[in-house]
């Protein structure tokens, strides 16, 4: 019964890790049609950020700074931002698509970044040791799993009521304004670019904080922790938990993180080693019909975006 | 010495030309950056692969090589196949998935996220059939032979290269002088317009899809024959192939080619200075300084 209770607290606290990015994500494709096919890569940075800050110093690689772990979740959101700052920058006030291309290559860079610079990430060995939040408490694995749970399911509940707040706001439906009709936005005195590239960041700082709280959850960081198969992953999460919704998104990694959790435990009970990597493939084939399909029959995903955010619009109905 | 980083870097590069080229009409046609198109690369190597090893299992003779080229008659065979294979592929992606999104007529990074879901499916089903471990065309050896100035090359290397510039050349022909490539344009230009002077966009748009697809496979085969084959062997490519295309001007099929060529050279370059791990961040640095100093790129029309 305990062990149930703590598996189920590891299990639902690293969905809620999923939960944020696709917060994040959500600002960025679901409110504001930014195109990210890089979440691995300002996930990875938040994560190695972080990282650095708050690891005691050891003689392989650059820091560690001993820092508090709340002052390295700061580091890790201001480096996703500016991260997408830049990119944003560049791209945004090109052809939609050039974002997709760059936030590509964006993620590419990262990973061969932390897996070669290994002066400042420790190369394939990655980082060990990263503080814990309670790690005081680790020997008694219940009261450590449900304490861990309650930081991450502050932090994202903090991220999605800040998130619910910003999207009713002047600002989120400038956004969606944007993202529906450019023209009558701009007609109206809005700078899209600059609009784009403020949400964009938004959605950069909310991915490297996720990977920051991951990183500390998890203890340990390493370059294939961010391969692009991370990045798959939260796209089916928001797109299966319904784009533009909130709450779609933290239902989406829950959901789809439970399918690959179980899935993956059912391939390791039944299939023989040497065919695991084939099935896993399969797994993966899965998600992208499961993107296609939803794309094609059910954009809205699980729960849809709501029609109205504007608390004007909706006094007057009533 | 430096020669031989050149021959490198124009193979290399030879190889993402092709690709670029196929992406840069589909991307100018289509209008949306397609993720799916490396995928497009990788199958048509294993359909290669599958024609070709099937061939010469059950006639021996056709895999003995050719004159001073490592492969048998089954390679060719085997390229041809796999043109028409991935034209088809091309072609039921396109009506099972971004037909039906056109037609609803949403926005194109639907198009995008939705190639991207394609990719992905493409990409982890090779892996599923043919497993990550790497497969070879031919288990000959090719000797490299001097050529000038202590460059050396195989020959193989050689016909990949030849193959890639008379390619380029005849693209550009047809797109120039055939009526198919005249409506290829003129959808390009303003798909609308073009429809109302005539022009069957429906029909186009399949001839963009083929068009591309066939360029992947030629491009694939030669990356099967030169390097390797592996399912990931056209993701690896996507980046120095849309960075190769947008370099080129998104359109142009030359430049594509010689923007291929550039991107190749400075891998090579990079390989040999700077170290062979940093060699996949070099079409992003490309990418970055073009989309900042000249995202129009070198042939391209400007936008607004």
């Amino acid at each position: 019964m305990i062990e149930l209770v703590s598996y189920g607290a590891f299990f639902l606290t690293l969905a809620l890790t999923f939960g944020i990015m696709c917060l994040g994500l959500n600002v960025q494709w679901g409110q504001t049609g930014l195109f990210n096919v890089g979440v691995a890569g300002f996930v990875g940075i938040g994560a190695y950020v972080s990282a650095l800050l708050t690891t005691p110093s050891v003689p392989e690689h650059l820091g560690g700074f001993d820092l508090p772990i709340v002052l390295g979740w700061i580091g890790a959101a201001v480096a996703g931002a500016l991260a997408s700052v830049l990119l944003g920058a560049l791209t945004l006030r090109l052809r939609s698509d050039y974002l997709a291309i760059a936030t590509f290559g964006f993620a590419i860079v990262v990973q061969l970044a932390a897996l070669n610079l290994q002066s400042i990430t420790g190369g394939p060995f990655g980082i060990s040791f990263i503080p814990r939040p309670f790690g005081a408490l680790a020997g008694d694995p219940l009261v450590f799993g449900l304490l861990n749970l309650g930081v991450v399911s502050v932090v994202t509940i903090g991220v999605y009521a800040a998130l619910e707040h910003l999207m009713r706001s002047p600002w989120g439906r400038v956004l969606r304004a944007i993202r529906e009709d450019e023209q009558a936005a701009a007609a109206l005195g809005k700078n899209a670019t600059l609009f784009r590239i403020q949400a964009f960041a938004v959605g950069g700082a909310i991915m490297g904080l996720a990977g920051a709280v991951q990183a500390h959850f998890i203890g340990y960081i390493s370059p294939e922790g961010y391969v692009p198969i991370l990045t798959f992953q939260v796209w089916a999460m928001l797109i299966v938990g319904g784009s533009g919704n909130n709450r779609g998104a933290i239902l989406g990694a829950v959901v789809v993180w439970a399918f690959w959790a179980a899935s993956g435990a059912i391939i390791a009970a039944i299939v023989p080693p040497e065919e695991q990597a084939r099935a896993s493939a399969l797994k993966i084939v899965m998600i992208g019909i499961a993107i296609c399909v939803v794309l094609l029959l059910r954009p809205r995903g699980l729960l849809g975006e709501l029609k109205t955010v504007s608390r004007h619009i909706e006094d007057g109905k009533a | 010495m430096n020669a031989q980083i050149i021959m490198d870097g124009l193979i290399a590069g030879s190889m993402i030309g092709l690709g670029a080229v196929g992406i840069t009409l589909t991307y100018s046609i289509l209008r949306f950056a397609n993720f799916a198109h490396g995928d497009m690369i990788s199958w048509a190597a294993y359909f290669a692969l599958a024609i070709s090893t099937a061939l010469g299992t059950l006639v021996p003779g056709l895999s003995q090589p050719l004159g001073p080229f490592s492969f048998g008659w089954s390679l060719p065979v085997g390229l041809l196949t796999a043109i028409i294979c991935t034209g088809l592929l091309a072609l039921l992606v396109d009506w099972l998935l971004f037909a039906r999104l056109r037609q609803r007529g949403g926005a194109v990074i639907i198009l995008v996220m939705a190639g991207f879901g394609a990719a992905l499916t493409l990409r982890s089903f090779l892996e599923f059939v043919f497993t990550s471990k790497p497969a070879y065309f031919t288990n000959a050896l090719q000797i490299a032979r001097p050529l000038f100035a202590g460059a050396h090359a195989t020959p193989d290397q050689l016909l990949g290269l030849g193959i890639a510039v008379v390619l380029v050349v005849l693209v550009h022909l047809a797109l120039t002088r055939t009526p198919a490539g005249r409506a290829m344009r003129a959808v390009s230009e303003n798909q609308a317009l073009a429809g109302l002077a005539g022009v069957n966009v429906a029909k186009t748009i399949r001839v963009a899809w083929v068009f591309g697809a066939g360029l992947a496979a030629v491009a694939g085969v030669m990356a099967g024959l030169l390097v390797q084959i592996r399912p990931h062997m056209g993701h690896d490519l996507l980046l120095p192939l849309f960075a190769a295309a947008i370099l080129g001007g998104i359109g142009s099929v030359p430049g594509a080619m010689i923007a291929g060529l550039i991107i190749g050279l400075a891998e090579a370059f990079c390989v040999q200075f700077i170290g062979a791990e940093w060699r996949a961040a070099v079409s992003f640095i490309v990418l970055v300084a073009i989309l900042l100093l000249w995202p129009q790129g070198l042939f391209g029309k400007k936008t607004t």
